[in-house]
Protein backbone atom coordinates (compact mmCIF):
# COMPACT_ATOMS: atom_id res chain seq x y z
CA UNK A 1 0.00 0.00 0.00
CA UNK A 2 1.40 3.37 -0.97
CA UNK A 3 2.48 5.70 1.72
CA UNK A 4 -0.07 8.44 2.27
CA UNK A 5 1.42 11.68 3.52
CA UNK A 6 0.45 12.33 7.07
CA UNK A 7 -1.28 15.65 6.51
CA UNK A 8 -3.40 14.27 3.68
CA UNK A 9 -4.45 11.34 5.77
CA UNK A 10 -5.29 13.62 8.62
CA UNK A 11 -7.30 15.97 6.45
CA UNK A 12 -9.37 13.18 4.95
CA UNK A 13 -9.84 11.62 8.36
CA UNK A 14 -11.14 14.91 9.66
CA UNK A 15 -13.57 15.18 6.80
CA UNK A 16 -14.74 11.64 7.27
CA UNK A 17 -15.03 12.03 11.02
CA UNK A 18 -17.14 15.11 10.52
CA UNK A 19 -19.35 13.32 8.06
CA UNK A 20 -19.82 10.24 10.19
CA UNK A 21 -19.98 12.03 13.46
CA UNK A 22 -17.12 10.04 14.88
CA UNK A 23 -14.04 11.22 16.77
CA UNK A 24 -11.18 12.12 14.49
CA UNK A 25 -8.67 9.96 16.32
CA UNK A 26 -10.84 6.89 15.85
CA UNK A 27 -11.23 7.44 12.13
CA UNK A 28 -7.55 8.11 11.74
CA UNK A 29 -6.78 4.86 13.48
CA UNK A 30 -9.21 3.05 11.20
CA UNK A 31 -7.64 4.52 8.15
CA UNK A 32 -4.22 3.48 9.29
CA UNK A 33 -5.58 0.01 9.79
CA UNK A 34 -4.88 0.16 13.49
CA UNK A 35 -8.48 -0.17 14.57
CA UNK A 36 -11.48 -2.13 13.38
CA UNK A 37 -13.77 -0.28 11.06
CA UNK A 38 -16.77 1.23 12.73
CA UNK A 39 -20.05 -0.32 11.77
CA UNK A 40 -21.89 1.52 9.12
CA UNK A 41 -25.62 0.84 8.86
CA UNK A 42 -26.06 -1.93 6.37
CA UNK A 43 -29.01 -0.52 4.49
CA UNK A 44 -27.01 2.47 3.45
CA UNK A 45 -24.00 0.50 2.39
CA UNK A 46 -25.01 -2.06 -0.17
CA UNK A 47 -25.44 0.57 -2.79
CA UNK A 48 -23.65 0.34 -6.07
CA UNK A 49 -23.22 4.09 -6.36
CA UNK A 50 -22.36 6.95 -4.09
CA UNK A 51 -25.17 7.65 -1.75
CA UNK A 52 -25.86 9.97 1.04
CA UNK A 53 -28.48 10.01 3.68
CA UNK A 54 -29.92 13.37 4.30
CA UNK A 55 -30.25 14.47 7.85
CA UNK A 56 -33.77 14.16 9.23
CA UNK A 57 -35.84 14.47 6.08
CA UNK A 58 -37.73 17.73 6.06
CA UNK A 59 -41.46 17.27 5.78
CA UNK A 60 -41.53 18.55 2.23
CA UNK A 61 -39.13 15.91 0.98
CA UNK A 62 -41.03 12.93 -0.34
CA UNK A 63 -40.53 9.66 1.41
CA UNK A 64 -38.15 7.26 -0.22
CA UNK A 65 -38.15 3.50 -0.05
CA UNK A 66 -35.17 1.96 1.67
CA UNK A 67 -33.92 0.30 -1.49
CA UNK A 68 -32.20 2.71 -3.84
CA UNK A 69 -33.87 2.59 -7.18
CA UNK A 70 -32.40 3.13 -10.56
CA UNK A 71 -33.44 6.49 -11.93
CA UNK A 72 -36.61 6.49 -13.87
CA UNK A 73 -35.58 6.61 -17.50
CA UNK A 74 -38.60 8.73 -18.33
CA UNK A 75 -37.71 11.42 -15.90
CA UNK A 76 -35.54 14.42 -16.64
CA UNK A 77 -31.90 13.73 -17.58
CA UNK A 78 -30.30 12.28 -14.48
CA UNK A 79 -27.41 14.04 -12.86
CA UNK A 80 -23.99 12.76 -13.64
CA UNK A 81 -23.71 11.30 -10.19
CA UNK A 82 -27.12 10.37 -9.01
CA UNK A 83 -27.43 11.17 -5.40
CA UNK A 84 -29.92 8.71 -4.00
CA UNK A 85 -31.36 9.87 -0.78
CA UNK A 86 -32.26 7.32 1.76
CA UNK A 87 -34.16 7.44 4.94
CA UNK A 88 -33.75 5.26 7.95
CA UNK A 89 -35.98 2.18 7.88
CA UNK A 90 -38.31 3.56 10.47
CA UNK A 91 -39.36 6.41 8.26
CA UNK A 92 -39.48 4.46 5.04
CA UNK A 93 -43.10 3.40 4.97
CA UNK A 94 -44.53 6.30 2.97
CA UNK A 95 -45.45 6.44 -0.71
CA UNK A 96 -42.57 5.88 -3.03
CA UNK A 97 -41.79 8.31 -5.83
CA UNK A 98 -39.23 6.98 -8.18
CA UNK A 99 -36.34 9.38 -8.01
CA UNK A 100 -35.31 12.02 -5.62
CA UNK A 101 -34.29 15.28 -7.18
CA UNK A 102 -30.55 15.64 -6.87
CA UNK A 103 -29.52 17.59 -3.86
CA UNK A 104 -28.44 21.09 -4.83
CA UNK A 105 -25.02 20.49 -3.37
CA UNK A 106 -23.26 18.07 -1.11
CA UNK A 107 -25.40 18.27 1.98
CA UNK A 108 -24.14 19.54 5.23
CA UNK A 109 -24.64 16.64 7.54
CA UNK A 110 -25.08 17.82 11.07
CA UNK A 111 -22.83 16.25 13.58
CA UNK A 112 -25.65 14.62 15.49
CA UNK A 113 -23.93 11.32 16.06
CA UNK A 114 -27.14 9.37 15.66
CA UNK A 115 -27.70 6.99 12.80
CA UNK A 116 -30.36 9.33 11.57
CA UNK A 117 -28.44 11.46 9.14
CA UNK A 118 -25.09 10.58 7.88
CA UNK A 119 -23.05 10.25 4.79
CA UNK A 120 -22.82 6.60 4.03
CA UNK A 121 -20.39 4.74 1.84
CA UNK A 122 -17.92 7.49 2.08
CA UNK A 123 -14.60 5.81 2.37
CA UNK A 124 -12.16 5.65 -0.44
CA UNK A 125 -9.42 3.96 1.48
CA UNK A 126 -10.81 0.93 3.23
CA UNK A 127 -8.13 -1.58 3.91
CA UNK A 128 -10.17 -4.06 5.88
CA UNK A 129 -12.86 -6.44 4.70
CA UNK A 130 -16.15 -4.81 3.84
CA UNK A 131 -18.85 -5.00 6.43
CA UNK A 132 -21.46 -7.69 6.19
CA UNK A 133 -24.05 -7.14 3.52
CA UNK A 134 -21.71 -5.49 1.06
CA UNK A 135 -21.52 -7.51 -2.13
CA UNK A 136 -18.15 -8.73 -3.22
CA UNK A 137 -16.27 -6.20 -5.36
CA UNK A 138 -18.31 -3.15 -4.39
CA UNK A 139 -16.10 -0.20 -3.90
CA UNK A 140 -17.09 2.57 -1.64
CA UNK A 141 -16.50 6.10 -2.59
CA UNK A 142 -16.90 9.37 -0.96
CA UNK A 143 -19.45 11.70 -2.35
CA UNK A 144 -17.58 14.83 -3.20
CA UNK A 145 -20.23 16.80 -4.96
CA UNK A 146 -23.28 16.35 -7.05
CA UNK A 147 -22.76 17.49 -10.61
CA UNK A 148 -25.77 17.96 -12.74
CA UNK A 149 -25.55 16.44 -16.17
CA UNK A 150 -25.25 19.68 -17.97
CA UNK A 151 -22.26 20.57 -20.04
CA UNK A 152 -20.85 24.03 -20.51
CA UNK A 153 -22.52 24.08 -23.84
CA UNK A 154 -26.01 22.84 -24.07
CA UNK A 155 -25.83 19.85 -26.33
CA UNK A 156 -29.32 19.16 -27.47
CA UNK A 157 -29.49 15.94 -29.32
CA UNK A 158 -32.74 16.56 -31.05
CA UNK A 159 -32.76 14.26 -33.99
CA UNK A 160 -32.15 16.50 -36.97
CA UNK A 161 -31.78 15.65 -40.57
CA UNK A 162 -28.15 16.32 -41.33
CA UNK A 163 -25.97 15.89 -44.35
CA UNK A 164 -22.23 15.96 -44.83
CA UNK A 165 -20.84 19.43 -45.39
CA UNK A 166 -18.63 17.86 -47.99
CA UNK A 167 -19.87 17.59 -50.61
CA UNK A 168 -23.39 18.90 -50.15
CA UNK A 169 -22.73 22.37 -48.76
CA UNK A 170 -19.29 22.92 -50.23
CA UNK A 171 -20.51 22.26 -53.75
CA UNK A 172 -23.29 24.80 -53.36
CA UNK A 173 -20.91 27.36 -51.90
CA UNK A 174 -18.33 26.79 -54.58
CA UNK A 175 -20.95 27.16 -57.28
CA UNK A 176 -22.19 30.41 -55.78
CA UNK A 177 -18.62 31.67 -55.56
CA UNK A 178 -17.93 30.86 -59.19
CA UNK A 179 -21.18 32.43 -60.31
CA UNK A 180 -20.42 35.59 -58.37
CA UNK A 181 -16.91 35.79 -59.83
CA UNK A 182 -18.25 35.31 -63.33
CA UNK A 183 -20.94 37.92 -62.79
CA UNK A 184 -18.51 40.48 -61.43
CA UNK A 185 -16.00 39.81 -64.22
CA UNK A 186 -18.61 40.32 -66.91
CA UNK A 187 -19.97 43.41 -65.20
CA UNK A 188 -16.52 44.91 -64.84
CA UNK A 189 -15.73 44.25 -68.46
CA UNK A 190 -18.88 45.93 -69.68
CA UNK A 191 -19.17 48.82 -67.28
CA UNK A 192 -16.41 51.30 -66.70
CA UNK A 193 -16.18 52.70 -63.17
CA UNK A 194 -16.75 56.44 -63.26
CA UNK A 195 -13.93 58.92 -63.02
CA UNK A 196 -14.89 62.55 -63.41
CA UNK A 197 -12.61 65.58 -63.57
CA UNK A 198 -10.03 65.94 -60.84
CA UNK A 199 -11.27 67.19 -57.49
CA UNK A 200 -11.85 70.91 -57.56
CA UNK A 201 -12.76 72.71 -54.39
CA UNK A 202 -14.06 75.69 -56.30
CA UNK A 203 -16.52 73.88 -58.53
CA UNK A 204 -19.44 72.49 -56.60
CA UNK A 205 -21.45 70.21 -58.86
CA UNK A 206 -25.17 70.73 -58.92
CA UNK A 207 -26.66 68.58 -57.55
CA UNK A 208 -24.12 67.11 -55.13
CA UNK A 209 -25.13 63.64 -54.17
CA UNK A 210 -23.90 61.20 -51.54
CA UNK A 211 -23.16 57.56 -52.47
CA UNK A 212 -26.37 55.71 -53.30
CA UNK A 213 -26.58 53.91 -49.95
CA UNK A 214 -26.74 57.27 -48.19
CA UNK A 215 -29.09 58.83 -50.72
CA UNK A 216 -32.16 57.70 -48.81
CA UNK A 217 -30.86 59.73 -45.89
CA UNK A 218 -30.08 62.69 -48.09
CA UNK A 219 -33.58 62.44 -49.45
CA UNK A 220 -34.99 62.51 -45.94
CA UNK A 221 -32.87 65.56 -45.17
CA UNK A 222 -34.85 67.42 -47.79
CA UNK A 223 -38.12 66.67 -46.01
CA UNK A 224 -37.23 66.91 -42.35
CA UNK A 225 -35.23 69.06 -40.09
CA UNK A 226 -31.63 67.90 -40.33
CA UNK A 227 -31.61 67.22 -36.62
CA UNK A 228 -34.23 64.57 -37.26
CA UNK A 229 -33.25 63.20 -40.63
CA UNK A 230 -29.52 63.41 -40.19
CA UNK A 231 -29.30 62.23 -36.65
CA UNK A 232 -32.23 60.74 -34.91
CA UNK A 233 -33.36 58.56 -37.76
CA UNK A 234 -30.05 57.01 -38.82
CA UNK A 235 -28.28 56.77 -35.50
CA UNK A 236 -31.06 56.06 -33.07
CA UNK A 237 -33.38 54.02 -35.25
CA UNK A 238 -30.83 52.83 -37.74
CA UNK A 239 -28.09 51.64 -35.46
CA UNK A 240 -29.29 51.35 -31.88
CA UNK A 241 -32.80 50.41 -32.87
CA UNK A 242 -31.63 47.71 -35.26
CA UNK A 243 -29.30 46.23 -32.69
CA UNK A 244 -32.17 46.07 -30.23
CA UNK A 245 -34.56 44.23 -32.53
CA UNK A 246 -33.90 40.78 -31.00
CA UNK A 247 -34.47 42.19 -27.53
CA UNK A 248 -37.63 44.06 -28.45
CA UNK A 249 -39.25 41.27 -30.43
CA UNK A 250 -39.93 38.74 -27.68
CA UNK A 251 -42.15 36.59 -29.82
CA UNK A 252 -40.39 33.22 -29.86
CA UNK A 253 -42.02 31.92 -33.01
CA UNK A 254 -40.29 32.01 -36.36
CA UNK A 255 -43.40 31.02 -38.28
CA UNK A 256 -44.36 33.81 -40.68
CA UNK A 257 -48.01 33.45 -39.70
CA UNK A 258 -47.12 34.27 -36.09
CA UNK A 259 -45.02 37.29 -37.00
CA UNK A 260 -47.35 39.39 -39.06
CA UNK A 261 -46.53 42.65 -37.30
CA UNK A 262 -42.76 42.16 -37.42
CA UNK A 263 -42.84 41.20 -41.07
CA UNK A 264 -45.10 44.11 -41.89
CA UNK A 265 -42.86 46.63 -40.14
CA UNK A 266 -39.72 45.35 -41.77
CA UNK A 267 -41.34 45.30 -45.18
CA UNK A 268 -42.41 48.90 -44.69
CA UNK A 269 -38.83 49.74 -43.78
CA UNK A 270 -37.49 47.98 -46.89
CA UNK A 271 -40.03 49.53 -49.20
CA UNK A 272 -39.46 52.94 -47.63
CA UNK A 273 -35.70 52.87 -47.98
CA UNK A 274 -35.93 51.55 -51.52
CA UNK A 275 -38.35 54.31 -52.46
CA UNK A 276 -36.26 57.05 -50.88
CA UNK A 277 -33.08 55.72 -52.48
CA UNK A 278 -34.63 55.49 -55.92
CA UNK A 279 -36.07 58.97 -55.55
CA UNK A 280 -32.66 60.28 -54.52
CA UNK A 281 -30.82 58.53 -57.33
CA UNK A 282 -33.17 59.09 -60.23
CA UNK A 283 -35.64 61.80 -59.40
CA UNK A 284 -33.49 64.58 -58.04
CA UNK A 285 -31.97 67.15 -60.34
CA UNK A 286 -30.20 70.49 -59.91
CA UNK A 287 -30.72 72.04 -56.50
CA UNK A 288 -31.88 68.61 -55.38
CA UNK A 289 -35.26 69.49 -56.83
CA UNK A 290 -37.53 66.88 -58.30
CA UNK A 291 -36.77 65.89 -61.85
CA UNK A 292 -38.05 63.24 -64.22
CA UNK A 293 -35.23 61.05 -65.44
CA UNK A 294 -36.88 60.49 -68.82
CA UNK A 295 -37.29 64.24 -69.35
CA UNK A 296 -34.37 65.86 -67.56
CA UNK A 297 -31.93 62.95 -67.53
CA UNK A 298 -30.26 61.29 -64.59
CA UNK A 299 -28.21 63.36 -62.22
CA UNK A 300 -26.22 60.63 -60.62
CA UNK A 301 -22.73 60.21 -61.98
CA UNK A 302 -21.78 57.16 -59.97
CA UNK A 303 -24.13 54.85 -61.81
CA UNK A 304 -24.52 57.02 -64.88
CA UNK A 305 -23.67 54.25 -67.32
CA UNK A 306 -26.35 52.05 -65.85
CA UNK A 307 -29.28 54.29 -65.65
CA UNK A 308 -28.83 56.99 -68.23
CA UNK A 309 -31.98 57.51 -70.27
CA UNK A 310 -30.44 60.20 -72.41
CA UNK A 311 -31.14 63.87 -71.89
CA UNK A 312 -28.98 65.74 -69.34
CA UNK B 1 23.06 12.85 -85.47
CA UNK B 2 24.70 12.00 -82.32
CA UNK B 3 24.27 15.52 -81.03
CA UNK B 4 20.58 15.40 -81.91
CA UNK B 5 20.41 12.11 -80.16
CA UNK B 6 22.11 13.75 -77.28
CA UNK B 7 19.59 16.57 -77.14
CA UNK B 8 16.77 14.13 -77.59
CA UNK B 9 18.13 11.97 -74.85
CA UNK B 10 18.56 14.98 -72.63
CA UNK B 11 14.97 16.06 -73.21
CA UNK B 12 13.65 12.59 -72.53
CA UNK B 13 15.69 12.42 -69.44
CA UNK B 14 14.49 15.82 -68.32
CA UNK B 15 10.91 14.85 -68.97
CA UNK B 16 11.21 11.59 -67.10
CA UNK B 17 12.80 13.53 -64.33
CA UNK B 18 10.04 16.08 -64.29
CA UNK B 19 7.21 13.55 -64.36
CA UNK B 20 9.05 11.58 -61.77
CA UNK B 21 9.29 14.59 -59.56
CA UNK B 22 5.67 15.54 -60.16
CA UNK B 23 4.68 11.99 -59.39
CA UNK B 24 6.73 12.00 -56.27
CA UNK B 25 5.34 15.34 -55.24
CA UNK B 26 1.80 14.26 -55.90
CA UNK B 27 1.93 11.01 -54.05
CA UNK B 28 5.06 11.45 -52.07
CA UNK B 29 6.17 13.15 -48.94
CA UNK B 30 5.41 16.72 -49.95
CA UNK B 31 1.79 16.10 -50.91
CA UNK B 32 1.43 13.78 -47.95
CA UNK B 33 2.61 16.45 -45.62
CA UNK B 34 0.42 19.12 -47.15
CA UNK B 35 -2.82 17.18 -47.41
CA UNK B 36 -4.20 15.82 -44.22
CA UNK B 37 -5.88 12.40 -44.13
CA UNK B 38 -9.14 12.27 -46.01
CA UNK B 39 -8.34 15.05 -48.45
CA UNK B 40 -10.15 14.44 -51.74
CA UNK B 41 -6.95 15.50 -53.51
CA UNK B 42 -5.03 12.69 -51.95
CA UNK B 43 -4.28 9.59 -53.93
CA UNK B 44 -6.66 6.79 -53.19
CA UNK B 45 -9.45 8.99 -51.90
CA UNK B 46 -12.67 7.06 -51.88
CA UNK B 47 -16.09 8.55 -51.41
CA UNK B 48 -17.06 7.07 -48.08
CA UNK B 49 -18.99 8.71 -45.25
CA UNK B 50 -15.84 8.53 -43.18
CA UNK B 51 -13.74 10.32 -45.75
CA UNK B 52 -16.47 12.90 -46.25
CA UNK B 53 -16.17 13.70 -42.57
CA UNK B 54 -12.39 13.84 -42.79
CA UNK B 55 -12.53 16.30 -45.68
CA UNK B 56 -13.88 18.89 -43.27
CA UNK B 57 -12.50 17.68 -39.99
CA UNK B 58 -8.91 17.56 -41.18
CA UNK B 59 -9.09 20.80 -43.05
CA UNK B 60 -8.64 24.44 -42.22
CA UNK B 61 -12.28 24.76 -43.25
CA UNK B 62 -13.14 23.13 -39.96
CA UNK B 63 -12.79 26.65 -38.58
CA UNK B 64 -15.83 27.62 -40.59
CA UNK B 65 -17.89 24.51 -41.12
CA UNK B 66 -18.93 21.58 -38.98
CA UNK B 67 -18.71 18.10 -40.48
CA UNK B 68 -22.43 17.90 -40.89
CA UNK B 69 -25.03 20.56 -41.42
CA UNK B 70 -28.78 20.56 -41.32
CA UNK B 71 -30.21 19.38 -44.58
CA UNK B 72 -32.49 22.35 -44.94
CA UNK B 73 -29.56 24.75 -44.40
CA UNK B 74 -27.88 23.41 -47.51
CA UNK B 75 -30.82 24.37 -49.67
CA UNK B 76 -29.86 27.43 -51.64
CA UNK B 77 -33.37 28.73 -51.11
CA UNK B 78 -32.87 29.11 -47.37
CA UNK B 79 -29.86 31.38 -47.00
CA UNK B 80 -29.61 32.28 -50.68
CA UNK B 81 -25.93 32.09 -49.81
CA UNK B 82 -26.08 35.81 -49.10
CA UNK B 83 -23.85 35.72 -46.03
CA UNK B 84 -21.36 33.53 -47.83
CA UNK B 85 -21.42 35.79 -50.87
CA UNK B 86 -20.90 38.87 -48.71
CA UNK B 87 -17.82 37.21 -47.27
CA UNK B 88 -16.63 36.13 -50.68
CA UNK B 89 -17.03 39.65 -52.01
CA UNK B 90 -14.99 40.89 -49.08
CA UNK B 91 -12.21 38.50 -50.14
CA UNK B 92 -12.45 39.59 -53.77
CA UNK B 93 -12.29 43.21 -52.63
CA UNK B 94 -9.19 42.47 -50.59
CA UNK B 95 -7.45 40.83 -53.54
CA UNK B 96 -8.34 43.52 -56.07
CA UNK B 97 -7.69 46.21 -53.46
CA UNK B 98 -4.15 45.01 -52.91
CA UNK B 99 -3.58 45.20 -56.65
CA UNK B 100 -4.82 48.80 -56.66
CA UNK B 101 -2.56 49.68 -53.76
CA UNK B 102 0.48 48.86 -55.89
CA UNK B 103 -0.35 51.73 -58.21
CA UNK B 104 -1.94 54.31 -55.96
CA UNK B 105 -0.54 56.99 -53.69
CA UNK B 106 -2.92 58.80 -51.36
CA UNK B 107 -1.71 62.33 -52.00
CA UNK B 108 -3.62 65.18 -53.53
CA UNK B 109 -1.02 65.43 -56.31
CA UNK B 110 -0.96 61.79 -57.32
CA UNK B 111 -4.26 60.13 -56.35
CA UNK B 112 -6.29 61.29 -59.34
CA UNK B 113 -3.51 60.69 -61.85
CA UNK B 114 -2.88 57.25 -60.43
CA UNK B 115 -6.50 56.22 -60.76
CA UNK B 116 -6.56 57.60 -64.28
CA UNK B 117 -3.50 55.54 -65.11
CA UNK B 118 -5.10 52.48 -63.58
CA UNK B 119 -8.12 52.96 -65.81
CA UNK B 120 -6.14 53.42 -68.97
CA UNK B 121 -2.46 52.41 -68.88
CA UNK B 122 -1.87 49.59 -66.47
CA UNK B 123 -2.38 46.00 -67.54
CA UNK B 124 -5.59 44.70 -65.97
CA UNK B 125 -5.77 47.97 -64.07
CA UNK B 126 -9.15 48.88 -65.46
CA UNK B 127 -10.54 45.41 -64.79
CA UNK B 128 -9.25 45.43 -61.24
CA UNK B 129 -10.56 48.89 -60.55
CA UNK B 130 -13.96 48.06 -61.97
CA UNK B 131 -14.17 44.83 -60.03
CA UNK B 132 -13.21 46.66 -56.88
CA UNK B 133 -15.76 49.37 -57.38
CA UNK B 134 -18.71 47.25 -58.51
CA UNK B 135 -17.80 44.58 -55.99
CA UNK B 136 -18.01 47.16 -53.22
CA UNK B 137 -21.46 48.29 -54.33
CA UNK B 138 -22.50 44.68 -54.62
CA UNK B 139 -21.26 43.89 -51.14
CA UNK B 140 -23.33 46.67 -49.61
CA UNK B 141 -26.27 45.15 -51.43
CA UNK B 142 -25.63 41.52 -50.44
CA UNK B 143 -25.02 42.42 -46.80
CA UNK B 144 -28.25 44.37 -46.74
CA UNK B 145 -30.14 41.52 -48.39
CA UNK B 146 -28.53 39.04 -46.01
CA UNK B 147 -29.82 41.10 -43.12
CA UNK B 148 -33.28 41.09 -44.65
CA UNK B 149 -33.25 37.35 -45.15
CA UNK B 150 -32.17 36.89 -41.51
CA UNK B 151 -35.01 39.12 -40.41
CA UNK B 152 -37.67 37.38 -42.45
CA UNK B 153 -36.57 34.03 -41.07
CA UNK B 154 -36.67 35.35 -37.53
CA UNK B 155 -33.12 34.00 -37.35
CA UNK B 156 -32.17 36.69 -34.83
CA UNK B 157 -34.27 35.08 -32.11
CA UNK B 158 -32.67 33.30 -29.16
CA UNK B 159 -30.00 32.05 -29.06
CA UNK B 160 -28.90 34.20 -32.01
CA UNK B 161 -29.69 37.67 -30.63
CA UNK B 162 -26.10 38.65 -30.16
CA UNK B 163 -25.08 37.55 -33.62
CA UNK B 164 -27.63 39.98 -34.97
CA UNK B 165 -25.91 42.73 -32.98
CA UNK B 166 -22.57 41.67 -34.44
CA UNK B 167 -24.26 41.72 -37.83
CA UNK B 168 -25.43 45.31 -37.44
CA UNK B 169 -21.84 46.27 -36.62
CA UNK B 170 -20.73 44.43 -39.76
CA UNK B 171 -23.26 46.36 -41.83
CA UNK B 172 -21.96 49.59 -40.37
CA UNK B 173 -18.36 48.62 -41.08
CA UNK B 174 -19.28 47.62 -44.62
CA UNK B 175 -20.84 51.03 -45.21
CA UNK B 176 -17.84 52.79 -43.70
CA UNK B 177 -15.44 50.77 -45.83
CA UNK B 178 -17.39 51.65 -48.93
CA UNK B 179 -17.67 55.31 -47.98
CA UNK B 180 -13.98 55.74 -47.16
CA UNK B 181 -13.08 54.15 -50.49
CA UNK B 182 -15.37 56.56 -52.28
CA UNK B 183 -13.03 59.47 -51.63
CA UNK B 184 -9.87 57.83 -52.90
CA UNK B 185 -10.16 58.53 -56.68
CA UNK B 186 -10.04 62.22 -55.72
CA UNK B 187 -12.28 63.31 -58.54
CA UNK B 188 -15.29 65.60 -58.43
CA UNK B 189 -17.61 62.70 -57.66
CA UNK B 190 -15.49 61.62 -54.70
CA UNK B 191 -14.90 65.06 -53.29
CA UNK B 192 -18.50 66.22 -53.29
CA UNK B 193 -20.13 62.96 -52.32
CA UNK B 194 -17.89 62.89 -49.28
CA UNK B 195 -18.60 66.53 -48.59
CA UNK B 196 -22.33 65.83 -48.64
CA UNK B 197 -21.94 62.66 -46.58
CA UNK B 198 -19.83 64.21 -43.86
CA UNK B 199 -22.10 67.24 -43.75
CA UNK B 200 -24.83 64.83 -42.72
CA UNK B 201 -22.61 63.61 -39.90
CA UNK B 202 -22.23 67.23 -38.86
CA UNK B 203 -25.92 67.37 -38.02
CA UNK B 204 -25.43 65.05 -35.07
CA UNK B 205 -26.41 67.11 -32.02
CA UNK B 206 -23.83 68.05 -29.40
CA UNK B 207 -20.93 66.06 -30.89
CA UNK B 208 -21.74 66.58 -34.57
CA UNK B 209 -19.09 69.18 -35.22
CA UNK B 210 -16.47 67.08 -33.44
CA UNK B 211 -17.42 63.93 -35.35
CA UNK B 212 -17.19 65.79 -38.61
CA UNK B 213 -13.85 67.31 -37.63
CA UNK B 214 -12.45 63.91 -36.66
CA UNK B 215 -13.70 62.30 -39.88
CA UNK B 216 -12.26 65.01 -42.09
CA UNK B 217 -9.19 65.89 -40.08
CA UNK B 218 -10.33 69.49 -40.43
CA UNK B 219 -13.43 71.52 -41.12
CA UNK B 220 -13.62 70.46 -44.77
CA UNK B 221 -12.25 67.84 -47.12
CA UNK B 222 -8.51 68.36 -47.59
CA UNK B 223 -5.47 66.40 -48.62
CA UNK B 224 -5.22 65.36 -44.99
CA UNK B 225 -8.66 63.81 -45.27
CA UNK B 226 -7.47 61.78 -48.23
CA UNK B 227 -4.57 60.28 -46.28
CA UNK B 228 -6.77 59.70 -43.25
CA UNK B 229 -9.47 57.91 -45.21
CA UNK B 230 -6.90 55.90 -47.12
CA UNK B 231 -5.46 54.53 -43.89
CA UNK B 232 -8.91 53.81 -42.53
CA UNK B 233 -9.89 52.17 -45.80
CA UNK B 234 -6.93 49.87 -46.35
CA UNK B 235 -5.86 49.15 -42.80
CA UNK B 236 -8.04 50.06 -39.88
CA UNK B 237 -11.52 49.14 -41.09
CA UNK B 238 -10.50 45.86 -42.76
CA UNK B 239 -8.72 44.90 -39.55
CA UNK B 240 -11.79 45.62 -37.46
CA UNK B 241 -14.20 43.94 -39.83
CA UNK B 242 -12.11 40.76 -39.92
CA UNK B 243 -12.34 40.54 -36.14
CA UNK B 244 -16.10 40.96 -36.22
CA UNK B 245 -16.40 38.48 -39.09
CA UNK B 246 -14.54 35.92 -37.01
CA UNK B 247 -16.92 36.45 -34.12
CA UNK B 248 -19.88 36.34 -36.49
CA UNK B 249 -18.93 33.01 -38.05
CA UNK B 250 -17.97 31.53 -34.72
CA UNK B 251 -21.33 32.46 -33.29
CA UNK B 252 -23.21 31.02 -36.27
CA UNK B 253 -21.76 27.64 -35.31
CA UNK B 254 -21.96 28.02 -31.56
CA UNK B 255 -25.57 29.12 -31.73
CA UNK B 256 -26.40 25.79 -33.27
CA UNK B 257 -25.68 26.30 -36.93
CA UNK B 258 -28.08 27.81 -39.37
CA UNK B 259 -31.50 28.55 -37.94
CA UNK B 260 -34.76 27.01 -39.00
CA UNK B 261 -36.45 25.30 -40.66
CA UNK B 262 -39.36 27.65 -40.34
C1 LIG C 1 -19.92 41.70 -43.75
C2 LIG C 1 -21.12 41.35 -43.55
C3 LIG C 1 -21.63 39.95 -43.20
C4 LIG C 1 -21.13 38.73 -43.52
C5 LIG C 1 -19.88 38.43 -44.36
C6 LIG C 1 -22.00 37.73 -42.95
C7 LIG C 1 -21.84 36.37 -43.08
C8 LIG C 1 -22.73 35.43 -42.60
C9 LIG C 1 -22.74 34.05 -42.96
C10 LIG C 1 -21.75 33.38 -43.91
C11 LIG C 1 -23.76 33.45 -42.29
C12 LIG C 1 -24.20 32.00 -42.44
C13 LIG C 1 -25.60 31.91 -43.03
C14 LIG C 1 -25.86 32.66 -44.29
O1 LIG C 1 -25.04 32.63 -45.21
O2 LIG C 1 -26.93 33.29 -44.38
C15 LIG C 1 -24.39 34.46 -41.48
C16 LIG C 1 -25.45 34.25 -40.62
C17 LIG C 1 -26.05 35.24 -39.87
N1 LIG C 1 -25.87 36.60 -40.01
FE1 LIG C 1 -24.45 37.46 -41.11
N2 LIG C 1 -23.00 38.37 -42.26
C18 LIG C 1 -22.83 39.72 -42.41
C19 LIG C 1 -23.65 40.72 -41.93
C20 LIG C 1 -24.76 40.50 -41.14
C21 LIG C 1 -25.74 41.51 -40.78
C22 LIG C 1 -25.71 42.94 -41.29
C23 LIG C 1 -26.64 40.89 -39.96
C24 LIG C 1 -27.86 41.49 -39.28
C25 LIG C 1 -27.98 42.69 -38.89
C26 LIG C 1 -26.23 39.51 -39.79
C27 LIG C 1 -26.87 38.59 -38.99
C28 LIG C 1 -26.70 37.23 -39.10
C29 LIG C 1 -27.41 36.25 -38.33
C30 LIG C 1 -28.41 36.53 -37.20
C31 LIG C 1 -27.01 34.99 -38.80
C32 LIG C 1 -27.53 33.61 -38.37
C33 LIG C 1 -28.59 33.27 -39.39
C34 LIG C 1 -29.17 31.90 -39.27
O3 LIG C 1 -28.76 31.14 -38.37
O4 LIG C 1 -30.05 31.58 -40.10
N3 LIG C 1 -25.10 39.30 -40.55
N4 LIG C 1 -23.73 35.67 -41.69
Amino acid sequence: MPEIPEELLRRSAEAKAKALGLPVEQVLAEMRGEAPVAEVPAESVDVPRPTFVPSPPPPSVPEIPPEPQPPDPASAPPPAITAVAETPPAAAEGPAPAVEEPAPAAPEVPDNGAGNGRLAATVSVRPSVPPAGVPEGVRHQRLLTVVKARAIQQVKADPTDKVNTWPHLMIAEFTALLAMTAFLLVLSTILQAPLLEAANFNATPNPSKAPWYFLGLQEMLSYFDPQIAGVTVPTVIGIVGFMMIPYIDRNPSTRPSDRKLAIMLFTIFLAGSATLTILGVLFRGPGFNFAYPWVDGVFFDDLKDWVDFGGH
Amino acid sequence: MSSRNGIHGLLTKARTHATDMMGRMWSGQFMDSMLRPGSPFKKGYTDTPRNRSYVIMNNVLYHLHPVKVKRHGVKLSYTLCLGGLSFFLFILLTVTGIFLMFYYAPTAERAYIDVQALSTDIAFGSLMRNMHRWGAHLMVLTVFLHMSRVFYHGAYKPPREFNWVVGVILLLLTLLLSFTGYLLPWDQLALWAVTVGTNMAGFVPVIGAQVKFALLGGVEVTAGTLLRWYVLHVLFLPFIIVIFLAVHFWRVRKDGGISGPL
